[in-house]
């Protein structure tokens, strides 16, 4: 990567990082306490000892799942809103494989079962909306959103009616496959969440950097997400592309439910997802998209939210969703791909065509590239 | 009158300007030539007041005003007629043209004195549209003249026309210069951006061209020649197209016009507006032959290309490649059975603009560069990418640059070397041109035409489609001409000419 490159990649994140900094500072102020204390604080409760770096290692884990799952979809031009469903429908298919399972299987062997279960009801959920968007050109940020109401409803009502432990809101414990959390290994880590689901987490992030930038298929895909027009003229079936998309994406999310069920509580748990689904929209815009970029997003969120109840003595928890907030819409405005997906109504590869730039307008040239004629 | 003198503007590292200047007197019709990317409708944006300068002045009648915005440069009397129209569909065209400068009464719309300021303004310049009529519904040329008439409704005296003539038949040419010869000759001064040098010939009076963003020359028309245009223009001597028009300079096979190598039979396609954009249209292509098509845009060409190409469905009819029937096949499979296609916009369909030149070099033939697993061959490419660049001259050289750092020239060479260059094993037999030299500099458009004839000589169908119709006479065998979505004639290529075409373009004649 060159420096151009590098800096067009960093600079919108970390403008939006000082903006929400900022507006930090301000709240943080206005609450009557110093923003130095304050963000010492936080340091202290997350990186400063073995728990809090746990805790925060926990979340970022959920996060790369879920930020992956967007950043996939945005890759292929789409705006996948329905990650927190997604992450829920992969936790509750882990878990009722778990209870299905017989108990004393070793971890390693039944894996690949929880990875393919939780991969699958993702996949499913992620799926539906792009195949409606594929064969009928419904816009999947409508389709997201909506579809997170019904599985999130759906798998509250399957809990309660069917699954739940009286007087609780989750599912009976797993009976085989849990994995060890970090504590197993390092005393000062204990009480915190963080496992092995980690590794798995930066397995993925790898894979899907393999896929997207090294293999074929993920050369079209990003094909579509750039220029639609072109990818059909290409050869690729951009219909074909976007619900594949959509139901890998969602597999991604759906993987990342393992975190909880098989790393943390080893069961479901209404609710567990708390929000990852979306704040992993946030994570892949500040990653702009990129793999490795995404999992420094994770950690640097992971930091917050877990910062967030360090600093609860001074000021509300709540500041940091502010901050999360301010974040999401700076990165918003800035990052290209999202204006892309959001202003795309377009129907499934065709419809009319939309106003253009003055040619002139459109590709501007760097000075020592202006237009030479070959001698 | 008008003078502009140093004017800097840049668009982020982007110099559009570099000290250009314009010298425009009183009563006259001024061309202002350059090839695209030279700066013109920069340096008239910054006139008209849409751009402020980085550095320069501007002076009309005397006055400075460097600096100015559209409503001052309206006010003064200076207006642009945009390439692309600015003109809300929906709208009737008196609605239209006194949007923004509504005639009042109170606070309603006074419409019949509207309208009779425009049947006024209509009989005083001869620029005739029917004025009830929703804009959606004119022809391309009654829709610039309201563009027109708009800007002189709003009183411009200097009125800048930007490539007015890119969407226009050639009695509609005709019909525009009558116009702007009468606005002349009522002490109207008019500016016209334009790299057609036939039209620079034609119409204008003085000349200023432009080249990388600065003034290169200024020359009196009635003193000059195309040629010395061109010149000035690339900065070296060029062969210009219209010298071999119709000229014995080109060898054109006398090609059978049965058992083509590209077949198309009674096909019809629809397009988002209309179910017959092509309405049962049968042509053959043979091995050695260019069969071009003329037409105005907008006639069912680009519906007919992507429907060869595969993009678009099919409604009834049939494509045969060499025999064989490829009229349900996929795009990637018509490519593999030789089937190049050159698509008509570049930007949007030819190039994936943040993609490198290597791999827009490969777009289209990737699973000819795949490896196990899916896994593209990432040396495959780079040689790929090393031989085409070579091969094509395409500059900077550098496979590694995102498409979109390159100038529409060299973009062009991209997609030709990609079409034509047999990189990933495939050697192609039947090529779709579709407006090849679009956007490009007069160099590249040798190159291009170079290209063409070679694939012609070494056996290969070629379906040329270009709104240029210099082009479709200087490279065609014969000549269909699209009308409604039909080929409403085909004539050969020797005894085609302008005059002869221009007719069926307008649908005035039919076969």
């Amino acid at each position: 990567m060159n420096r151009a490159k590098l800096e067009e990649a960093l600079l919108p994140p970390v403008v939006a990082l000082l903006v929400a900094v900022i507006v930090g500072d301000v709240l943080i102020i206005s609450f009557g306490q110093s923003p130095a204390a304050v963000y010492r604080q936080l340091l202290e409760g997350t990186w400063g000892n073995a728990y809090g770096l746990g805790q925060v290692l926990y979340k970022a884990t959920t996060l790369t799942f879920t930020g992956l799952s967007v950043a996939y979809a945005l890759r292929a031009g789409l705006f996948n809103i329905g990650a927190e469903s997604q992450l829920a429908a992969g936790g509750f298919a882990a878990a009722f494989v778990g209870l299905a399972l017989p108990a004393g299987i070793p971890a390693l062997i039944v894996l690949p079962v929880y990875v393919l279960a939780a991969g699958l009801a993702g996949g499913i959920v992620g799926g539906i909306p792009g195949a409606l968007k594929a064969k009928f050109g419904a816009h999947e940020v409508i389709t997201t959103i909506m579809l997170n109401f019904i599985v999130l409803a759906l798998l509250n009502y399957l809990i309660s009616a069917r699954f739940k432990v009286h007087d609780t809101l989750h599912t009976a414990e797993i009976r085989s496959g849990a994995l060890p959390r970090l504590a197993d290994f390092s005393g000062p880590f204990h009480g915190s969440a963080a496992n092995l689901v980690l590794l798995l987490a930066l397995v993925l992030a790898a894979v899907v950097w393999w896929f997207l930038f090294r293999t074929r298929p993920g050369f079209e895909l990003r094909a579509v997400g750039l220029q639609p027009e072109a990818a059909e003229y290409g050869g690729v079936s951009v219909g074909g592309v976007w619900w594949r998309a959509m139901a890998v994406s969602g597999a991604i999310a759906g993987i990342g439910g393992l975190n909880y069920v098989l790393g943390y509580k080893h069961y479901y748990e209404e609710g567990f997802g708390a929000g990852a689904g979306f704040l992993g929209i946030a994570v892949a815009l500040v990653g702009r998209n990129h793999p490795v970029g995404v999992v420094i997003a994770a950690i640097l969120f992971g930091t917050l939210s877990q910062g967030g109840l360090a600093v609860n003595a001074l000021v509300p928890k709540q500041m940091v969703d502010v901050l999360q907030a301010v974040v999401i819409i700076a990165m918003a405005t800035a990052v290209p791909e999202v204006r892309r997906a959001l202003l795309s109504v377009r129907g499934a590869g065709r419809g009319a065509r939309g106003a253009k730039p003055p040619q002139d307008a459109r590709v501007p040239l760097p000075a020592s590239r202006v237009p030479r004629v070959p001698q | 009158m008008i003078r502009l003198t140093g004017i800097d503007k840049s668009f982020g590292p982007v110099r559009a300007n570099r000290g250009a200047s314009l010298d425009v007197a009183a009563g006259e019709i001024h061309a202002l030539v350059g090839e695209n990317g030279a700066g013109k409708s920069t340096l008239m944006r910054i006139l008209s007041g849409m751009f402020q300068p980085d550095a320069g002045r501007i002076e009309v009648n005397d006055r400075d005003v460097t600096g100015w915005h559209t409503a001052d440069a309206i006010a003064a009397g200076v207006g642009m007629v945009h390439q692309h129209f600015m003109l809300v569909p929906t709208l009737t065209v008196t609605e239209n043209v006194t949007l923004g400068a509504e005639v009042r009464r109170g606070m309603r719309l006074d419409r019949l004195r509207a309208e009779g300021e425009m049947r006024a303004l209509m009989q005083r310049t001869g620029l005739e549209v029917p004025t009830t009529r929703r804009v959606a519904d004119l022809t391309v040329g009654e829709a610039q003249r309201v563009e027109i008439l708009k800007t002189l409704y709003r009183g411009a005296r200097v009125l800048i026309l930007d490539e007015p003539t890119a969407v226009l038949s050639p009695p509609e040419v005709s019909e525009l210069w009558r116009v702007l010869r009468r606005l002349r000759d009522e002490g109207g001064t008019i500016v016209l951006i334009t790299h057609k040098l036939d039209e620079v010939m034609a119409i204008s009076d003085t000349i200023t061209v432009m080249r990388q963003g600065e003034t290169v020359g200024r020359l009196k028309t009635a003193e000059t020649s195309p040629q010395e245009i061109a010149r000035e223009m690339v900065g070296r001597d060029v062969t210009l197209a219209t010298a071999q028009a119709g000229g014995s300079s080109v060898q054109r096979s006398t090609a059978p016009t049965s058992s083509g190598l590209l077949d198309v039979r009674d096909l019809r396609v629809a397009s988002a507006r209309r179910d017959n954009a092509v309405d049962g249209i049968s042509f053959a292509v043979a091995p050695g032959e260019i069969f071009g098509i003329a037409g105005v845009e907008g006639n069912g060409q680009t519906e007919l290309i992507e429907a060869i190409a595969g993009i678009r469905q099919v409604t009834s009819g049939s494509i045969l490649l060499d025999g064989q029937d490829i009229t349900r096949t996929t795009v990637r499979q018509r490519g593999d059975l030789g089937l190049s296609h050159i698509p008509e916009d570049r930007h949007e369909r030819g190039l994936i603009l943040e993609y490198s030149i290597a791999d827009n070099l490969i777009l289209g033939q990737q699973h000819h560069f795949t490896k196990k697993l899916g896994a593209l061959d990432g040396e495959h490419v780079a040689t790929n990418a090393r031989d085409m660049i070579a091969k094509y001259d395409i500059r900077p050289a550098d496979p590694a640059l995102p498409a979109r750092a390159l100038s529409g020239g060299n973009q062009q060479k991209i997609v030709i070397a990609r079409e034509m260059g047999g990189g990933g094993a495939r050697e192609f037999r039947v090529l779709l041109a579709a407006q090849p030299t679009r956007g490009v500099d007069v160099g590249a458009i040798e190159f291009i035409h170079a290209q063409l004839r070679a694939a012609r000589a070494a056996g290969k169908a070629v379906l040329l489609v270009s709104a240029d119709l210099t082009e479709v006479l200087a490279l065609s065998d014969r000549i269909g001409v699209m009308y409604g979505g039909r080929i409403v004639t085909t004539i050969a290529g020797a005894q085609a000419s302008a005059e002869k075409l221009g007719p069926y373009m307008t649908g005035a004649a039919a076969a």
